[in-house]
């Protein structure tokens, strides 16, 4: 049983067309000959779809490898770019709950390229304020590079009011960036009403391959390339484009969104439904994010985020996985060592508490008999996680008792 | 059975837990996470913790088709060993953190993790031997091959963190015998250098490691009449058996080299003197602990002949021990028929006989025959 569609989702069927059928072709879209322009003209509807399920227009699609190249291409060409036009714009205002892809990035320009950081605080629900967004602007408008919050995030599913947020920031002409990444294809969502300036998505999570992705980059936007080569899309960023997985992303896209409409309160319900049972198996469980019921919108369709108090959240998922019950504890270094959570941690939890998270995202191929599964095995899987309790932390075996101190 | 393998990412605990798997049980790899900074690679015979070898278990889990996970307890390391390892330091002893990691971590946190999530034993890469005895309970015994042998490092585990360990290369012939099997079963680690060093000090270099975390000050360094004869820039990163490092200026009147004697931490004094008074022949060791059932002369407070054991690689020698207790707590009083040298507090003494390790005790004081005061003795 999969519930970690927010790592990544099975592809889908259009997508899986699309891909294949034009891995099968030859040509690089920027040649100038016949395959050459086949491949321009894949690329070029593959992109008009992109734009159309995004609410953008089709020149402001830069595609790139996926969510977190563009993360970085929107965070540091803002960055550069504003600095460059006016060399005191050196601050970044940026959410506390961000995707590593965005909050790496800022902390490398605050340690290599001179930027000050102001982290902006969230709610318990894991809501930016709104209050701290203002009064961060209102301090230093002149000195502000840009603004970045996610649109939606990865692990307690809460999602931003980015309008209230672009509209903060617009009053001081300050550039706003969005990881849109969980939200696209989730949520409808629309570039050109949003006010952003920049935009990422990501095409595996919502059905296209691994390995492509955009940044949606306003027309009237400058940006500082970070990759230098050929001059593609835009001259913003450079390198041969995949058309296979181009086309494939688009297919993905538009189903999606066609079918957002069903899709998004389907799986709400089946959300629902999940965090009931949870809630019934283990009363001990907390939901993360937006309390229970959530109100429409305002809580990603697909995302239930629990703590268990008492457990480590590794100990959950390796019986989950031994129930055959995939899970995520919500974040992962690169030795694939579990830490606290930021995101819980900027919302209030302790270091205990935040240590005890799984996270259960459901997509597009999720059932009844997933959300039922996950309920059947959670509660034995709770009580054993629970033994094994905190014994990264106070061991009961007897041992030799050596050393002096 | 269901085992835990805990797979550092070497080739012995890979080739460890392929045996598991071969004699049927159900086996799980488990990676330690231990050091907090783990996005370093590794050099060489050194360092451990990193991305390489996180992802050198990881293929080695694939290869043998049984569930990977990592497991974090770089907080517990932290205390119990690499603070534990300062501290001692600091107190002019000399610990072994890889006992201390067998101790508290391998065989304790993780072992106790292990038990409460439904495993019935933790396997290792370690070379040693767990046999029972007529009434089931379980002895620990040095390995087949004695160059590899590990048994002093496994010294301190408690009968009931033995009745739970899994030692499969416990009858390797050798080394390169377990190499020869990991290339047989395709498990790319068969040519990775063994680990030496102390795994969280990645350069190798311990004392300048140790300099960066103790509060070292200027102090006199000794000869054996109290007379100074040069200083030292402080004494708690001295070893006792020390010979390089001293810059003394000018030799010893006999012209011999002269080696570290004793640690002062109190009075940051270190003492030299010949190597020959290095030499000892009586050891004191509190904290004791028996490896598994304790023998009967334990019990009774009877000397007994054995062979003592003070550092993981050193030789064994002929030995006769007796407990006495005070107060309910034990204290282990070795004499040595030969004499030993080069024995600092802190360090582990582990008692054998033959080849079954019976119990140790950590060294609080040592006397050599031929100085008049003890020759160390705890700071």
């Amino acid at each position: 049983m999969y519930v970690d569609h927010a790592a990544t989702t099975p592809i889908s069927a259009p997508a899986l067309a699309a891909l294949t059928r034009e891995l099968s072709r030859s040509g690089n879209p920027s040649s100038l000959h016949g395959s050459g322009r086949r491949a321009r003209r894949s690329v070029e509807e593959a992109r008009e779809t992109i734009a159309a399920a995004a609410g953008a227009h089709a020149s402001e699609v830069v595609f790139t490898s996926g969510g977190t190249e563009a993360d970085n291409l929107a965070v540091k060409g803002l960055f550069w770019a504003r600095r460059a036009a006016d060399p005191s714009r050196t601050r970044i205002l940026c959410s506390s709950v961000e995707h590593h892809a965005v909050q790496d990035t800022v902390e490398w320009l605050e340690r290599h390229e001179g930027a000050e950081v102001v982290w902006l605080p969230v709610d318990t629900t894991g809501l930016v304020s709104l209050e701290a967004l203002r009064a961060a602007l209102a301090e230093a408008p002149d000195r502000t590079a840009l603004v970045t919050v996610m649109w939606a995030n990865n692990e307690v599913g809460t999602v931003q009011p980015v309008r209230e947020i672009t509209a903060e920031a617009a009053r001081y002409g300050v550039p706003v960036h969005s990881d849109a990444v969980q939200a696209f294809g989730s949520l409808p969502l629309s570039f050109a009403g949003s006010g952003l300036a920049t935009m990422a998505v990501s095409a595996h999570k919502i059905g296209g391959p691994v390995g492509v992705g955009a940044l949606f980059v306003g027309r009237a936007v400058t940006l500082t390339p970070v990759q230098h080569g050929g001059g593609q899309e835009r001259d913003i960023r450079s390198g041969t484009l995949d058309g296979a997985g181009i086309a494939a992303f688009a297919a993905a896209a538009g189903d999606a969104v066609a079918h957002l409409g069903d899709e998004a309160p389907r799986l709400a319900a089946l959300r629902d439904r999940l965090v009931a049972g949870i809630r019934r198996e283990v009363p001990e469980a907390v939901l993360r994010g937006v309390p229970h019921p959530a109100p429409e919108g305002a809580r990603l369709p697909g995302n239930v985020h629990f703590t268990f108090p008492g457990c480590e959240g590794d100990s959950l998922l390796f019986l989950l996985d031994l129930a055959g019950i995939e899970s995520s504890t919500g974040s992962a270094c690169t030795a694939g060592v579990p830490r606290p959570s930021h995101v819980l941690l900027a919302m209030g939890l302790t270091e205990d508490e935040a240590r005890g998270a799984q996270r259960f995202s459901l997509g597009h191929t999720s059932t009844v008999d997933d959300v039922d599964a996950v309920v059947g095995a959670i509660g034995a899987a709770y009580a054993r996680a629970r033994k094994a309790g905190m014994a990264g932390h106070a061991s009961t075996i007897q041992t030799a008792g050596t050393g002096f101190s | 059975m269901r085992v835990l393998a805990a797979m550092s990412g070497g080739v012995d605990s890979a080739v460890a837990a392929a045996r598991a798997v071969e004699a049927g049980h159900d086996v799980v790899g488990v990676h330690l996470a231990l050091s907090r900074m783990p996005g370093t690679l590794r050099t060489g015979s050194r360092g451990c913790c990193t991305i390489e070898d996180s992802r050198d278990a990881w293929r080695a889990c694939d290869i043998l088709g049984i569930p990977y996970y990592v497991w974090d307890f770089s907080e517990r390391f932290k205390e119990d060993v690499v603070d534990d390892f300062v501290a001692e330091y600091a107190a002019g002893r000399t610990p072994n953190p890889c006992m201390r990691c067998n101790e508290r971590i391998k065989f304790a946190a993780l072992l106790e993790k292990a038990l409460a999530l439904g495993f019935d034993a933790v396997c290792t890469g370690h070379y040693a031997k767990v046999i029972e005895d007529a009434d089931g309970n379980p002895e620990l015994h040095r390995a087949a091959d004695w160059a590899k042998d590990q048994s002093y490092v496994l010294g301190v585990l408690t009968h009931e963190q033995l009745k739970h360990s899994m030692f499969p290369l416990a009858e390797t012939p050798s080394k390169a015998e377990v190499r020869a099997e990991a290339e047989r079963r395709g498990l790319s680690v068969a040519n990775k250098p063994d680990s030496h060093d102390i795994c969280f000090i990645p350069d190798g270099d311990t004392r300048g490691w140790l300099e960066e975390r103790i509060d070292m000050t200027e102090g006199d360094i000794l000869d054996v009449d109290g007379g100074k004869i040069g200083s030292h820039p402080g004494a708690n990163a001295f070893t006792v058996g020390q010979r390089r490092g001293l810059r003394l200026g000018t030799p010893a009147a006999d012209g011999k080299p002269r080696f570290v004697l004793e640690i002062r931490p109190k009075q940051n004094e270190v003492v030299v003197g010949p190597e020959h008074l290095l030499a000892i022949d009586e050891m004191r060791g509190i904290k004791v602990s028996w490896a598994g059932v304790p023998i009967d002369d334990v019990r009774t407070g009877v000397e007994f002949d054995c062979t003592a054991q003070v550092r993981a690689h050193g030789d064994p020698v002929a030995a006769r021990a007796r407990v006495e207790e005070d107060g309910g707590v034990q204290q282990l009083v070795v004499r040595l028929i030969e004499p030993m040298r080069g024995v600092a507090p802190g360090q582990t003494v582990v008692l054998y006989q033959g080849t079954r390790v019976l119990g140790q005790a950590t060294i609080d004081s040592a006397r050599s025959a031929l100085r008049p005061e003890p020759a160390v003795a705890r700071g």
